[in-house]
């Protein structure tokens, strides 16, 4: 367990990543890896059983899985600054002979991705299966996935839903990162998700809401609730409501910066607002 | 045709008695369940169809009813390999392939899953459901996914023992079989090397090559033309990828011509596979055996075969056809 100061260190730290990453090559996804930052801090630093030294099995530790791929760069950050690999092969982010490619594989080798994600859906199904591996090897650790709002348009999650409680997986909290946006304007305009809570609890989850899911306290007491609720015979949602581009206020609240890259003004401005503090790669 | 072809002892196979190929991969599953508890079972309700059932009696905690949703289920499997198991996923060839090609692209094929995607009902035997369920681009989707093991067995037997091999080999396995009962004749528990040929007549005018099926339907037309004095060397590419091009070459350096025969479309299929090694390493006039970029119907299987020109008759056509190219 982290203390406190180093874990709010560790958002301003990723958020540097962030923009950074995606400024040098002048592409990439900042919106809603900003606005997924305290989760996936709080996740690796405060709530999952994991090792660095990785290996692809995983056994007698916890999983994540990133379904939504395309907030490929604050994974990238979490992982590095988690110890997975050297911080400065973030400087390779999607350029050619990396293995920090534009969406995350295990094709290059790259420690802490287990599986490729890009092409959306996916994610909870592999989730769900990796949870029934370790069910079968008696491996009472935990399967974590996350995933975007509008990627639920997807069918694949509702078939992988429907599997998870018909099934009782109740070794997996899947995390929806509600920030209400997709590439063509907000999930309201382009397909109404409706009322997700409602929809996951008629599938037969438990679901938990973290209204504040850019307050690092209310993300880590949400994550531990989460897993006090796993075992139950249910498998466990969290509707976690962020805002797009959280910590670089020019970048907040809007579908704009889901896929595009600060310029040069632009990283000056975003860098003031996230100072640095465990040193830049 | 010189005299000297005609009078080339010919082998014998002997059909045991018809069965279908989806038993064999029963019987293989069956097997792997008691051999090797890694082995898991995924299937998207047809359970019976795909002859899964012994499995899923024997080992319930192993066996996941996924139900109509393949997408899922390709994701699962892909999700169940980290931790060790070996998945196999059953369900029709064409729900196992077109339905879920992204998800075997990106979650299996990309990611270097051991997944081993068992496809029954494949071709125009299946029959009556008609051209809905019957798919013939199945090769040419699963040949073209980068490491893609790409599996088409010709017989119960070898169904069975190409089964119990995928179990041993390392990484993603497209494996073909089918629901007609047909001539059972490669040896019982005989062993299955992936992407190896396998010779069954050695002949001197044309080099017949085919997979699934057409194998047992290329050792007729091999008896058809010896009778006529032509001398067919068959050859069974149960592996289309990795193809076992040394094999190919070696033949047709002696006989100078190649048929290809497949229940399957010859855009992407066994043909194309085999036309491209030969063009690169030893140029030959070859003729396919195949369909001509069409979608099925319903009908017997047997009708559907003829309707088609997938069979012994074709064969020794086209290998006629082939033998005047040269």
């Amino acid at each position: 367990m982290a203390d406190k100061q180093h874990l709010k260190d560790l958002v301003s730290q990723v958020r540097r990543d962030i923009v950074r990453q995606v400024h040098a090559v002048n592409s990439g996804h900042p919106g809603g890896s900003l606005g997924c930052t305290e989760f996936l801090v709080a996740l690796y630093n405060e709530i999952m059983d994991h090792n660095p030294s990785f290996n692809m099995d995983g056994t007698n530790e916890d999983l994540f899985f990133l379904s939504n791929g395309h907030i490929s760069p604050v994974i990238y950050s979490v992982l590095a600054r988690s110890g997975y690999f050297p911080v400065e092969e973030l400087n390779t982010f999607r350029k050619l002979d990396s293995r920090l490619q534009g969406h995350p594989t295990t094709h290059e080798g790259l420690p802490g991705i287990r599986i490729a994600s890009g092409s959306l859906g996916q994610g909870m199904s592999v989730a769900i299966g990796a949870a029934a591996t370790k069910k079968l090897n008696g491996d009472s650790k935990l399967v974590f996935s996350l995933h975007g709002d509008g990627e639920l348009q997807e069918g694949q999650i509702w078939e992988a839903a429907m599997y998870a409680a018909a099934n009782k997986v109740d070794n997996l909290i899947a995390t929806i990162d509600l920030n209400g946006q997709q590439i063509d304007g907000s999930t309201d305009e382009v397909l109404d998700l409706g009322d997700l809570g409602k929809k996951f609890d008629a599938f037969g989850w438990q679901v938990l809401r973290v209204k504040k899911g850019n307050d690092l306290d209310a993300v880590i007491s949400g994550l531990q609730e989460a897993v006090e609720l796993t075992g139950n015979g249910k498998p466990v949602c969290i509707l976690l409501h962020t805002e797009m581009g959280h910590g670089v206020d020019f970048m907040m609240g809007s579908h704009a910066w889901h896929g595009i890259a600060p310029n040069d003004e632009q990283l000056a401005d975003a860098l003031s607002q996230n100072p640095e503090t465990l040193g830049d790669y | 045709m010189t005299c000297f072809s005609a009078v080339l002892h010919m082998k014998t196979y002997t059909n045991t008695g018809n069965k279908d190929t989806r038993s064999g991969f029963g019987a293989g599953l069956t097997e792997l369940g008691q051999k090797n508890e890694n082995v898991v079972a995924l299937c998207a309700d047809l359970t019976g169809s795909l002859k899964m059932n012994e499995f899923a009696k024997n080992h319930p905690n192993r066996f996941f009813q996924v139900g109509i949703a393949e997408a899922n289920m390709m994701g699962m499997a892909a999700g169940m390999t980290i931790g060790g198991k070996i998945p196999f996923t059953g369900t029709f060839a064409n729900f196992s392939t077109g339905r879920v090609y992204d998800q075997i692209r990106q979650s299996i094929a990309y990611s270097d899953k051991n997944v081993k995607i068992c496809a029954s009902h494949s071709g125009l035997t299946l029959g009556e459901d008609g051209a809905t369920h019957q798919i013939l681009e199945d090769i040419g989707l699963m040949k073209m996914l980068p490491g893609m093991t790409v599996i088409n067995t010709c017989d119960y037997n070898q169904t069975k023992a190409a089964t119990l091999a995928v179990a041993q080999h390392h990484g993603p396995v497209y494996l073909r079989f089918g629901r007609p009962k047909v001539a059972n004749f490669t040896p019982e528990n005989g062993e299955f090397q992936i992407g190896k040929a396998v010779h069954l007549q050695e002949g001197k005018d044309v080099t017949i090559v085919a997979t699934g099926h057409l194998v047992w339907e290329a050792l007729e037309a091999a008896k058809e033309l010896h009778e006529k004095g032509i001398s067919a060397e068959v050859i069974n590419i149960h592996t289309i990828k990795p193809l076992d091009e040394q094999a190919i070459i070696k033949s047709v350096q002696k006989t100078g011509a190649i048929v290809t025969a497949e229940e399957h479309n010859y855009l992407g299929g066994l043909g194309e596979s085999v036309a491209r090694t030969l063009a690169l390493h030893q140029p030959t006039p070859q003729e396919f055996v195949a369909t001509n970029d069409t979608f099925g119907e319903s009908g017997t299987p047997a009708q559907l075969l003829e309707k088609y020109g997938l069979n012994a008759k074709n064969i020794a056509l086209k290998a006629q056809k082939v033998i005047a190219r040269k």
